[in-house]
């Protein structure tokens, strides 16, 4: 994949955003080329998130970030069957336990319907009791329905392997190291030798500043991660919880939440930790422990409920609250920055509206037409749909917890854009992310994909 | 299409093959036992050391040749067993059915009974809520096993975290595999298993190091080092290449929970009365499900004696329906099995109580009338199982309290 082709648009970080970006340009006749530092696709912030697909209801009214959530929101339901990709339609509820939270619900909810998220009402003690009986007795609570839960890594997958179905160029670990422009083309220089384009889109997430400043010689923003925290509990957890449960919010964060997951856990979390590190999402016992009291707090039967797994994330957050996104049409070049919590759900949308941007320049006539969207079907990996264990010949359980088979894993390992490391190949099976964490299935994953990871997961036992 | 059958058995380690054999002994017609592996035997079947199988064969073997001569014994008995095959649910309606999913996919049986011999699991990483990154190369000793017979190395300089017997397993598994642990850690000030075996970690050159608990691991694709937190306050780090976490059993009840079953938050396993029967009498447990954790051979007893009652049920010389006399696990006592008694029926025939934590005392069980049975004062140590007879009761007693009396 040399440098003598050169491709119409060079995305750089293969994250939520960079995936949809991939896929928004490759759909409208772009030859695209996306370069990720990672082994695999998410791997810096995307990785790590609550899962939860926003309606906007909070969003800052006319803001972009809005527009693009709301976008994202509606493009995520109107493709998402096609691709197999799973809702768990929860509704969310915005729970007052004090007096003073319950005095800040009706701006909430007057938000909400200024946002054009006109379906909120406010539920009494006696409607949450009876919606979520085993939620801590709360005094009133923002019923919002259109907020759901989805898988957080499938989409993306799919969404890249639409984008090399219409002939994207995927090239991981590989890391922008430099860069020119002649007035007419980008090289590119990385890890793995240049790379030419005549547009370039940085999508890099936690390094989205610091890739503006290494090719545009400054950046006019400054990445400041935020780290979250989370803790999942135990699958018989899922019971005890119907809608995403989330605080009142305050100035600085949307609070720690409660929701399940598509995969049929409860999650609690995130904490909202400033950091400079880029790299290290590190957890820490106290603050997962006090995870746990607070979701207890907010569901008590959860005392009794087992940890599945704790993890960290960091937030591409800048140091201003809204969504980073500059064109540079006389360099070829959009940064798509400052994409923090809501970008799960606003990607497909900033992804139409960078490519709203980049059609206003003339690069745009080079492509060919847009083209038909080519079928990708995604294995499911929700809890409330059907299992590849459910179908036969299906080679037999590898991971007994999540109840992942032969079949999954080997299909993970191969065909389009296959799984790279131990953690790409966890996002699309979802393999010792149950409760015993691999005590099951460790030394067979380590067998199956013996030469098939950049990390392998052990070395030895023969050829 | 349901299949009918006497009694299914969920799991083939010990306990499940001592109860299928016992039960096909006894004159059931169809015993069936699943297990997920593709082959039986169970947790045995990976340690690779002895002593094991006294109790069953009169004779020394290792897990790996105990855990064949167990399936040997089953299938001559006339035992099913059906390996690679997973139970995915219960439903406890009329009649009692099992989904359980294979390679051949989904199948439903329709059994009289269902025995639970699902085994036990350490607890891991995440359960155990320490922080830091999350670099490849933190493991328990079970995944390490499985990698090590493989032949699979995953370190050369492990952390090993905890002072139970299976910290041991651990320390020969990484001596397999041609690891050095760099250090044995133990949050307590005293290990929990007995200390002769202790001098095990010294003869092979690894420091043991008590009162220091795992705080952080660190290392972004793999780890790099740990941080230990002494309890005098002090933060060591230690460089290391892995951890292992062996230990803290707990019961793998998955399937009790989803069935919908009481759980006992002493054993986090399924409550029982002495029958091995659960809050569902059509749904019995036995084995380490019961109580993390105990020896295969001690496993392999308590499920013949459960299998003996639940054949006497089937066979119709059954137990009556008198009121159960509920168990109370007091202050100090982790858990008493079983945590109920139902008739006069013999079962396992005593209680087994484990205590929380290192202290002097004697433990006494009593009803609301008093004291009907005591163990003379003695050091109680949490990783000592203590039995006691099951008392005989008056009529009209509802309630048994096990506690400690200083």
């Amino acid at each position: 994949m040399g440098a003598g082709v050169v491709a119409d648009v060079a995305v750089i970080g293969a994250g939520a955003v960079g995936c949809a970006v991939a896929r928004r340009f490759a759909l409208d006749g772009a030859s695209v080329l996306l370069l990720e530092k990672g082994a695999d696709l998410l791997s810096g912030a995307s990785k790590a998130n609550s899962a939860i697909l926003h309606t906007g209801f909070d969003a800052p009214p006319g803001s972009v970030e809005l527009a693009c959530m709301q976008a994202g929101y509606r493009e995520y339901l109107a493709i998402r069957e096609g691709f197999n990709l799973p809702v768990l339609e929860t509704g969310a509820m915005v729970v007052a336990w004090s007096r003073a939270e319950e005095a800040a619900l009706p701006a909430i909810a007057a938000q909400a319907v200024g946002n054009g998220v006109e379906d909120v009402r406010l539920l009494t003690a006696a409607e949450i009791a009876e919606r979520e009986p085993h939620l801590a007795p709360a005094r009133a609570a923002l019923l919002v329905p259109g907020e759901h839960v989805i898988d957080p890594w499938s989409p993306f997958l799919a969404y890249l392997r639409q984008a090399t179905a219409l002939g994207a160029r995927l090239s991981f670990s590989t890391e922008v190291t430099g860069g020119t422009f002649n007035g007419e083309v980008w090289t590119l220089d990385t890890t793995r030798g240049a790379f030419r384009a005549r547009s370039v889109i940085n999508c890099a997430g936690l390094f989205g500043d610091r890739i503006e400043a290494l090719l545009l010689g400054a950046a006019h923003f400054e990445i400041r991660p935020r780290k979250g925290q989370f803790v999942v509990f135990d699958k018989a957890a899922s019971a005890l919880l119907r809608s995403i449960v989330l605080p009142v919010p305050t100035e600085r964060t949307k609070g720690v939440v409660l929701c399940r997951t598509a995969f049929g856990n409860v999650l609690v979390g995130p904490t909202a930790e400033e950091q400079q590190d880029r790299e290290h999402a590190a957890t820490d016992g106290a603050t997962l422990q006090a995870l746990i009291r607070r979701a207890v707090e907010m569901v008590p039967a959860l005392a009794r409920m087992d940890v599945t797994a704790t993890y960290a994330g960091l937030r591409p957050a800048s140091e201003e609250k809204h969504y980073r996104i500059v064109a540079r049409p006389e360099l070829r070049w959009i940064t798509v920055g400052g994409i923090r919590s809501t970008g799960l759900t606003a990607s497909l949308g900033i992804a139409q509206h960078v490519a709203r941007l980049y059609r206003d320049t003339k690069e745009a006539k080079h492509h060919l037409p847009s083209r038909l969207a080519p079928s990708v079907s995604m294995p499911n990996l929700a809890e409330h749909l059907p299992r590849d264990w459910q179908s036969p010949g299906h080679g037999g359980i590898v991971c007994h917890c999540e109840l992942v088979t032969l079949r999954e894993i080997e299909a993970a390992l191969g065909g389009e854009v296959p799984a790279r490391d131990f953690g790409g190949l966890r996002r699309r099976t979802r393999c010792a992310m149950g409760r015993c964490q691999g005590f099951g299935c460790l030394g067979r994953l380590a067998e199956l994909t013996r030469g098939r990871l950049q990390v392998p997961l052990a070395e030895g036992g023969g050829s | 299409m349901i299949e009918a059958c006497d009694v299914l058995v969920v799991g083939a380690g010990p306990a499940g093959l001592a109860a299928a054999t016992r039960l096909r002994e006894r004159g059931l017609g169809t015993v069936v036992v699943i297990d997920r592996d593709p082959l039986p035997g169970g947790i045995p079947r990976h340690c690779g050391h002895s002593p094991f199988g006294m109790r069953e064969f009169a004779r020394i073997l290792t897990g790996p040749a105990y855990a064949q001569a167990l399936a040997d014994r089953a299938r001559k008995a006339g035992v099913e067993l059906r390996l690679a095959t997973t139970l995915v649910g219960i439903d406890r309606g009329q009649p009692l059915v099992a989904t359980v999913t294979s390679d051949a996919g989904m199948a439903r049986l329709m059994p009289q009974r269902i025995l639970l011999a699902t085994g036990v699991r350490e607890t891991p990483r995440s359960a155990r809520l320490i922080g830091g990154d999350r670099p490849l190369g933190v493991m328990t000793t079970g995944a390490l096993q499985l990698l090590a017979e493989r032949g699979l190395s995953p370190f050369r300089r492990p952390v090993i975290v905890g002072s139970e017997l299976v910290a041991l397993s651990a320390l020969l598994t990484c001596r397999s595999i041609g690891a050095r642990p760099v250090a044995m850690i133990e949050a307590d000030e005293r290990p929990t298993t007995r200390r002769p075996f202790l001098l095990l970690p010294r003869l092979l050159g690894v420091p043991v190091r008590y009162g220091a608990a795992l705080a952080r691991i660190e290392g972004v694709s793999r780890v790099e080092a740990v941080t230990l937190d002494h309890a005098d306050g002090a933060m060591e780090r230690l460089a290391c290449d892995g951890v292992v976490l062996t230990g803290r059993f707990t019961p793998e009840a998955t399937m009790v929970r989803a069935a919908g079953l009481e759980i006992d938050p002493g054993t986090r396993g399924p409550s029982i009365d002495q029958l091995g029967r659960t809050s569902d009498r059509r749904v019995l447990a036995a084995g380490n499900l019961l109580h993390p954790v105990e020896t295969a051979g001690r496993c392999w007893a308590e499920a013949r004696m459960i299998a003996d009652g639940l054949a006497d049920d089937l066979l119709g010389s059954s137990q009556g329906h008198e009121t159960p006399v509920e168990v109370q696990a007091g202050p100090g006592i982790a858990y008493v099995v079983p945590q109920r008694l139902a008739g006069s029926a013999p079962g396992m025939g005593r209680l087994q109580i484990r205590v929380g934590g290192a202290r002097n005392g004697r433990i006494v069980v009593g009803t609301d009338d008093g004291q009907v049975a005591a163990r003379p004062r003695a050091r109680l140590l949490p990783e000592r199982r203590i039995d006691m007879a099951i008392p005989a009761l008056a009529e009209g007693v509802r309630r048994l309290r096990v506690g400690i009396e200083e």
